[in-house]
């Protein structure tokens, strides 16, 4: 009886671990997937000091738009075995990008997304610890780190300044306003906006006939009225470009101005990668998605962060590969070709990791018109109108 | 003999009659309404108000019910061929745009873009049998001639999934080049046709292996690469021609199905998305989005030989014999 009772017990307990065998095994088939591990680096900003009540400040630009793509090649990832982690790094505001990045990047992902300022874009990429891997700027529009201060390891989503500059004055010169009068804010980023329009006037031969800082008082919402009508008394112009890329005055340029002239720039008629308005070529379906996920309308650094993860998990599933070497190798190759809801595929630019695409030109209530305009030609694509073409370049990338 | 030539020529008439009574349904996404056309004359007979934003568009196999995905209605309509009165709905889950009738006409496959689903629907009994969870935006769905095979391709997955008529699952996947967006099986359900807008492709992929058997790329001069956006397939019944839209390049490309050289480029009108034959494979019609129009192309000649107005946005297209 108690043999008996003791056959029973190991039959038990082989039944047991049998079932846990099969358990295990499952669970390895289901964990057998090639994990793609990507690290999202941003740091919380102060909110800044508001303009108007209209439109609420947001903290988590980016976030949603990484959080979507992610979901979007695991969508696909479960038909190629492949898996896509995404790790959110939200340094303080008193914190440091550079420790955590030390700290709990390096080493650990060979892809990160980056949503920090340029400065500290360039710090990071200049750690040593960050020289293997593969930085998505999705953050900044400045043209030096696309230029002079460019580095090998960085790829940047969001349109340039330049880019956006090139994209107002091909449709200021296909409504032939040709006379420019140049509004600019007094932070550095403001002149380096004045600078790209300054370099756009001459790559497509407009008249810059005034230029102006305005240095009157933020709070215009009292005084803008006779502000505007006194400070735009100018030689006769066209159009007034404003460089305003905080929103602290140029909202109180329209209707004010002493002769009616339209106001485009940082404000008016935008040039931006995304818009509310943009509803063409699928965009309807992202922005929908988008909106159910986020609470909110994807901003121009989802955009940017849902394309960085999306072209990785693009490489991924191409490569069939995690690899730093694989994914970058594809990504930068000719054959890479990214679906942004923008109508025309994008890929990166060999010579400075300038994403190439199409860019909104918005109203706020209207998508206008999308860059490049029908009429500007180029030899390899009409895309390469916007912006530094590789003969202008002054970065020195090498192309290993 | 008087009488003879007499009788020819009426039979002749006779015959052509016949050949032209088909009528042409076109979908007009922003007129929310159904354009008809009759293709001899060359003239929009009537509109039909249909329901807001209509797009996909088919016929049941005995040509008597007209189904209308009305996508801002979040439902796909049935309606009699004849007199255009509404018949039902069926439950197609939200924002319908492209579906698929299997070759009996009993079953539908809806691609519910914004939730990444596949709902399969009963058409007797009007309701939603099963959803299927395919990549991200599916778009292009078909059903192979010989009902083995439903087809999704998803736009942003960049893959078509191979779904089991018998068991409702996926049972394999192919990877294909970007944005995916309409899918066709040649007569014989031996080869699976689909068009990358994005990628500007076409990819033949042989229905045995899943495996990719040809890519074909299309260059129109004077045309850049990235206006060529091919979207909508068809393929003749003996496998003899493809037809494949080419978007915004506003041209059809008429593809060699044997050797699978592009024969030539024939210009219809602005941004041409949709296609279908006539049903003694004569003619074919286009709907083309933006010059608000639809071509007519002889197919023997292969030559365009109309454009009728029909309204704005035209979208899709169905022909009743």
């Amino acid at each position: 009886m108690i043999r008996s009772m003791r056959v029973y017990f190991s039959m038990l307990v082989r039944i047991i671990i049998i079932s846990q065998l099969v358990n295990v095994s499952w669970v390895y088939a289901k964990g057998n997937k090639q994990v793609v591990n990507i690290a999202y680096l941003t740091q919380q900003q102060k909110p800044p000091t508001i303009l108007s009540n209209l439109d609420p400040f947001i903290d988590n630009k980016g976030e949603p738009g990484a959080e979507l793509a992610i979901k979007d090649n695991d969508t696909t990832g479960q038909f190629t075995r492949q898996s896509f982690v995404l790790k959110k790094f939200v340094v303080p505001v008193e914190g440091s990008v550079v420790d955590i990045y030390t700290k709990s990047i390096a080493g650990k992902f060979d892809f990160v997304v980056l949503n920090l300022p340029a400065a500290q874009i360039l710090e990071v990429a200049d750690l040593p610890v960050a020289k293997q891997a593969m930085l998505f700027d999705v953050a900044t529009s400045d043209d030096g780190l696309r230029n002079a201060q460019c580095r090998n390891q960085v790829v940047h989503i969001l349109p340039s300044r330049a880019m956006r500059a090139d994209a107002l004055a091909q449709y200021m010169m296909k409504k032939r306003w040709k006379k420019w009068f140049l509004v600019v804010g007094t932070t550095p980023e403001d002149k380096l906006y004045a600078d790209a329009i300054k370099r756009a006037a001459k790559r497509f031969g407009m008249e810059l006939v005034a230029e102006k800082i305005w240095e009157h008082t933020y709070d215009a919402r009292r005084t803008a009225q006779s502000d505007v009508a006194v400070f735009t008394q100018v030689d006769d112009y066209d159009v007034l470009v404003v460089a305003d890329e905080q929103g602290q005055f140029g909202e109180y340029l329209d209707y004010r101005t002493w002769n009616p002239r339209p106001v485009i720039g940082t404000q008016g008629l935008v040039a931006t990668a995304w818009h509310r308005t943009h509803e063409q070529w699928g965009a309807v379906q992202i922005q929908n998605r988008f909106k159910e996920a986020a609470g909110r309308w994807m901003e121009e650094q989802d955009y940017a962060a849902y394309l960085a993860v999306r072209a990785i998990g693009e490489a991924a599933t191409r490569t069939k590969s995690n690899t730093l070497k694989d994914i970058k190798g594809y990504l930068l190759s000719e054959s890479f070709a990214l679906q942004g809801y923008k109508g025309v595929p994008l890929s990166f630019r060999s010579w400075d990791g300038q994403l190439r695409q199409p860019v909104l030109l918005a109203a706020p209530r209207s998508l206008v018109a999308v860059a490049p305009l029908e009429g500007f030609l180029h030899p390899k694509t009409e895309l390469d109108t916007l912006g530094y073409d590789q003969p202008e370049t002054l970065c020195k990338r090498s192309t290993e | 003999m008087i009488k003879s030539r007499y009788l020819k020529v009426l039979l002749v008439s006779m015959l052509s009659g016949t050949a032209y009574a088909e009528s042409v349904f076109v979908t007009l996404e922003k007129d929310n309404a159904l354009g008809i056309v009759e293709p001899v004359e060359g003239k929009l007979i009537k509109t039909v108000p249909i329901g807001v934003r209509p797009r996909g568009i088919a016929l049941s196999p005995d040509n008597k019910v007209l189904y209308i995905a009305t996508s801002d209605e979040n439902t796909i309509k049935m309606f009699d061929a004849e007199t255009f009165k509404e018949l039902g709905k069926l439950p197609s889950g939200d924002d319908p745009e492209t579906f698929a009738l299997n070759p009996k006409g009993d079953r539908m496959y809806v691609s519910n873009e914004d939730d990444s689903m596949v709902t399969v629907i009963d058409i007797a009994r009007k309701k939603a049998v099963k959803q299927i969870k395919v990549g991200v935006e599916p778009e292009g769905i078909t059903v192979s001639p010989d009902n083995s095979w439903v087809i999704s391709a998803s736009e942003t997955t960049n893959m078509v999934h191979w779904i089991d008529t018998k068991t409702n699952a996926i049972a394999d996947n192919t990877l294909v080049d970007p944005r995916p967006r309409a899918v066709m099986f040649t007569a014989d359900s031996q080869q699976l046709w689909v068009t990358s807008e994005m990628a500007g492709t076409l990819t033949i992929i042989d229905a045995k292996t899943k495996q990719i058997t040809k890519n074909i790329n299309f260059a129109v001069q004077g045309v850049t690469p990235e206006k060529i956006q091919p979207v909508g397939i068809v393929i003749d019944k003996d496998r003899k021609r493809g037809y494949v839209a080419l978007g915004p390049a506003n041209r059809v490309a008429v593809v060699n199905a044997q050797t699978f050289e592009v024969e030539r480029y024939l210009l219809v009108g602005q941004r041409v998305w949709n296609l279908a034959f006539s049903p003694d494979q004569k003619r074919l019609y286009t709907t083309n989005g933006i010059s608000n129009d639809l071509s007519i192309i002889d197919l023997d000649s292969q030559t365009v030989t109309k454009s009728i107005g029909v309204g704005t946005y035209p979208w899709g297209v169905a022909v009743k014999p």
